[in-house]
């Protein structure tokens, strides 16, 4: 039943070639203060239960009210999904029991979310992209935490979580591989990390995944589906996939079918089981909550939070790529994370001339920088080497001050001490000798001193390279390579 | 001196402000009362200490020149109202002997304006009820009896205590809510009267909770100038309460006395029921004369979905009383019974916790909004709610000013005498006050005579939104010609 890949997009079977057809459920915790109904604090950590009001605990006679910081939050994340945006839309109540949702429901948006259709367009390793459909965003409350391990016999419940407000997005099943799905999620955290209105952070759950797959072969319609609930890094997504997939392929090659159930991912054992079936499923008995009014705001609201919106992930990708000539994957690693692109445009910000060095600079802080930070396992937040800084050096490659290589010793300095990279070439001398007298004198007693190698180099012009080595030798690396060679083949006749 | 506790509340005010008595006098002859009354089982909780406390703090504010508009007046609370560190229990047992840590908006308004409180009142529980038979506390007794007849009677429901204790001289005034009919049925049943505001008028934030979108807290006293006195105090925005309508609080007792000429009152075609006592056939007519003699214009309206209104509110309020009561849980608070594992836990406390009543009511809400049947029923329900409001806005926009009802079908019936298998005999009681809360309207019930057994009747006037003040004019007029009505005291 371990068919091998045969592509990214197909499965080959026993019988036949199949194709996964994934959606995903993504559930990010909105950034704000205060939780979705209550003025409770969202901070995360501290010890159990001290982010908790009434309205949380459900105490008799409490109602919620919604915060309004959330709804902008969700508005704005919609429009970053380039979503139809509703000006109504309901509140639901989710009926179940469970000793982490005090009230007894959850409060959710079932018929009437807030954001409608949109899209997100994802690039792939490949160098193909995909856009994948948007259904829709709703807010929601979540559910505390049971702590199973604090007594040998009870449960405990810390409600810090509870009533915290997420945003559900909704895909379209419009994927169709593991390695779609991760591009996909990775994408969406981007774009919510853009407008800072989820901070992604999966480790502390904030944002996690109910991942629904199936399998058909080509061209048919959609097979019976599972639910793999909550898996909680893109990793874990990937791994699920390719379990779920197969397992399914194998079921349905020995002639058997698919039961729609809900499973969940073991990442020790890197597989799904069940967790229960169709027939076991809830029956939640939504209706609308009756505490709650409808959720009405006008399209002035909305245009105000478009206008105040941040420049997103495509958006800056095509500028850095129309403005400074990056090449798409440059400029794709620039953009792929938002303090990335800060740091980028930071640079740019104080650099002497963005048109003749952008793309410099861009080369300078993905291979120099990102390189260095990545081998030290730095976090770009934590870069000893500052835009500022790292702006002085590519001024000082542009303008011919000092040479590539001389940068890289530059690099090096600025990492490990720190200091103005100007001042520093002054005080050490590294500056670049532009001085064809000068330069002209070194070539002349290399010259002088090999005439042997003058002949060779006369016979094959490829071998003047070695007079170069020896003049940037001589000079200290400082000679301009430019005037070098100018000068080498000159005095050589070439 | 006169018994303080036969004053009207607006006596009592003047009284006060003049200092012919203090406030702790007209406490202490509250709780006096209170405490030969126990046979009606009126109060669930007589807090005197508290009282007095707040007694002596109005009598300073009075003394001072400070005093608000209820200053030193001794109310009772219906239990189902959260009264800081004061056992609140909305009288089930799964609220044990919970103490909420909040005060609910409405009371704490009415502390902010001075007033004092006796105690809690019983309630059927959750106020799922209409005879307040269902109270974990037992039953309360009406203090009216039939002539001649030493039957006890109920006092209507669910808000059966705060009825009782007003009738029966043991607070000035009191609070109640109304789901469904819950302050109009019991104000009828007890010669008293009792207002639902329009829905959003008073704020819902710290009153447990029946059926969130029908349920409106409002007043209970002897007249008609004692509740408008209350409300203004009661009612009022409040940004907890997201359904609670930010507009201006009138003063509602300006309306007493005002002239009701040219009001045109529509009488309800809809509301004559066959099989109607004959008696009540006669107070309707009596009362529609009565304002006809004070100058008001009488229409005949049509209401035609009224006969839909019963059924579909008996979906409506459960269906939302079944997720509001599902966080009694046994978890966070009251009452817990231990089970072999969680599920359990849930069901042993539920099952201990809740009264038969509202584990009716909880299945058929968990029932109609079961998938399969929601569309049948809830989203049916809903439809019939929307046109209901829909015949109140047609006749409103026909110039009708205010609509003259019988408040309940019959007078206060016999304890024990319609608990039996059938709960579409009790249910029957709400026929002409749940129209109202389907449609948000205020609706006040005010005395207005009695039925051959010398038992009190009621009559309703349903307004427009947001105008209880035409409300209070034409109930006065009404009170005026009906006179009071006053049980003669037999329980000590």
């Amino acid at each position: 039943m371990n068919a091998p890949v045969k592509s990214a997009k197909l499965i080959k079977g026993a019988t036949s070639d199949w194709e996964m057809v994934i959606g995903l459920e993504v559930h990010a915790q909105v950034t704000s203060n205060s939780k979705l109904f209550s003025g409770a604090s969202t901070q995360f950590g501290g010890d159990p239960n001290i982010h908790v009001s009434l309205v949380d605990a459900a105490m008799p006679g409490m109602l919620p009210v919604i915060n309004e910081e959330a709804v902008k939050q969700a508005v704005r994340t919609g429009l970053g999904l380039k979503a139809k945006i509703n000006l109504r839309s309901v509140f639901d109540r989710k009926n179940y029991f469970y000793p982490d949702l005090p009230q007894g429901y959850q409060i959710s948006q079932y018929k009437s979310p807030v954001v409608g259709e949109g899209e997100v367009q994802v690039d792939l390793d490949d160098g193909d992209s995909i856009t994948v459909g948007i259904e829709r965003l709703h807010l929601e409350q979540d559910a505390g935490k049971s702590l199973h391990d604090q007594h040998p016999t009870m449960s405990y419940v810390d409600l810090n979580r509870s009533g915290v407000a997420l945003m559900e997005i909704v895909s379209k099943p419009d994927i169709r591989s593991s390695e779609q799905a991760k591009a996909y999620v990775s994408k969406l955290r981007t774009i919510l990390r853009y407008l800072g209105t989820c901070d992604g952070d999966m480790e502390k759950g904030n944002l996690r995944a109910d991942v629904n797959v199936s399998v058909r072969k080509p061209g048919e319609p959609f097979g019976t589906r599972c639910e793999i609930k909550n898996v909680n890094s893109i990793r874990f997504i990937g791994q699920a996939i390719e379990y779920e997939a197969r397992r399914q392929i194998g079921i349905l090659e020995d002639g058997g079918s698919i039961d729609q159930e809900t499973r969940l991912f073991d990442p020790g054992k890197g597989e799904t089981r069940s967790m229960r079936s169709k027939e076991e499923a809830h029956d939640y008995r939504y209706f609308p909550d009756p505490d709650l009014l409808p959720l009405e705001f006008s399209q002035d609201f909305v245009d105000q939070l478009a206008a105040a919106l941040p420049e997103l992930p495509d958006q800056k990708k095509a500028r850095f790529i129309g403005e400074f000539a990056l090449t798409p994957y440059d400029a794709a690693v620039l953009v792929s994370e938002r303090e990335s692109a800060d740091f980028y445009e930071a640079v740019l910000a104080v650099l002497a001339d963005k048109a003749r060095d952008g793309k410099l600079a861009a080369n300078w802080v993905i291979n120099e920088l990102f390189g260095r930070l990545n081998k030290e396992g730095k976090d770009i937040a934590a870069s000893p080497v500052s835009s500022a800084q790292l702006a002085a050096i590519v001024d000082l490659i542009g303008e011919g001050t000092i040479s590539g290589k001389i940068a890289k010793d530059l690099f090096e300095i600025v990492w490990n001490e720190g200091g103005d990279p100007r001042a520093l070439v002054e005080a050490r001398g590294m500056k670049q000798v532009t001085d064809t007298g000068a330069i002209e004198k070194i070539v002349d007693e290399i010259v002088a001193a090999n005439p042997d190698k003058v002949a060779q180099a006369q016979a094959k012009p490829a071998l003047a390279g070695w007079f170069v080595g020896q003049v940037m030798k001589a000079s200290g690396g400082k000679a301009n390579p430019q005037a070098v060679n100018d000068l080498i083949k000159t005095k050589l006749g070439l | 001196m006169t018994d303080l506790t036969s004053l009207t509340l607006a006596e009592a005010r003047d009284g006060l402000a003049r200092k012919t008595f203090t406030s702790v006098e007209l406490t202490d002859a509250h709780l006096a009362a209170m405490e030969r009354a126990r046979a009606l089982n009126a109060y669930v909780l007589e807090t005197p200490e508290q009282a007095r406390a707040m007694a002596r703090d109005a009598d300073a504010k009075i003394g001072r020149g400070e005093g608000g508009p209820l200053a030193g007046i001794s109310l009772g609370i219906k239990d189902l109202f959260a009264t800081r560190d004061v056992r609140t229990t909305a009288c089930s047992k799964i609220l044990g002997d919970f103490k909420p840590p909040y005060e609910s908006t409405v009371t704490t308004q009415l502390w902010r304006d001075g007033a004092v409180m006796l105690g809690k009142l019983n309630n059927d529980e959750f106020a799922m009820g209409s005879s307040n038979e269902t109270s974990c506390f037992g039953p309360v007794v009406n203090p009216w009896r039939r002539d001649g007849s030493d039957a006890k009677l109920v006092p209507g429901g669910s808000s059966g205590g705060s009825a009782s204790a007003v009738a029966a001289g043991l607070c000035l005034g009191a609070t109640g809510t109304d789901t469904g009919g819950s302050i109009r049925q019991p104000a009828a049943f007890t010669g008293i009267v009792g207002i639902k505001p329009t829905y959003g008028r008073c704020s819902r934030w710290g009153i447990v909770a029946f059926a969130s979108s029908l349920d409106q807290a409002g007043p209970f006293a002897r007249t008609v100038r004692d509740t408008a006195i209350l409300l203004r105090s009661m009612a009022g925005h409040d940004p907890k309460d997201t359904t609670s309508v930010d507009r201006a609080v009138p003063d509602y007792e300006a309306a007493i006395g005002k002239s009701v000429k040219g009001l045109r009152i529509g009488i309800p075609k809809e509301y004559r029921l066959d099989g109607m006592p004959s008696e009540i056939d006669r107070l309707w007519s009596q009362g529609a004369e009565w304002l006809k003699a004070a100058g008001a214009e009488l229409v005949e309206v049509s209401l035609p979905h009224t006969k839909y209104a019963l059924p579909a509110y008996y979906i409506v309020a459960p269906a939302e009383a079944s997720s509001n009561l599902a966080r009694y849980d046994g978890v966070r608070y009251g009452a817990r019974v231990d089970g072999n594992n969680i599920v359990e836990m849930y069901e042993n406390t539920r099952a201990s916790g809740f009264g038969a009543e509202v584990k009716r009511r909880v299945m058929i809400g968990t029932y109609v909004l079961s998938a399969g049947y929601y569309d049948a029923y809830y989203l049916r329900a809903q439809k019939v709610r929307t046109l209901i409001k829909k015949d109140f806005e047609d006749c409103f926009a026909q110039g009708v000013h205010a609509i003259l009802t019988p408040a309940t079908p019959s007078a206060a019936f016999g304890i024990g005498e319609k608990t039996g298998a059938d709960p579409i005999e009790m249910y029957l009681n709400d026929i002409f006050t749940v129209t109202v809360n389907m449609a948000g309207l205020p609706g006040i019930a005010v005395p207005a005579g009695k039925d051959a057994q010398g038992l009190p009747l009621g009559l309703q006037l349903i307004g427009r939104p947001f105008d209880e003040e035409t409300l209070f004019s034409l109930g006065e007029v009404i009170e005026q010609a009906a006179g009071h009505f006053t049980p003669t005291r037999w329980w000590g």
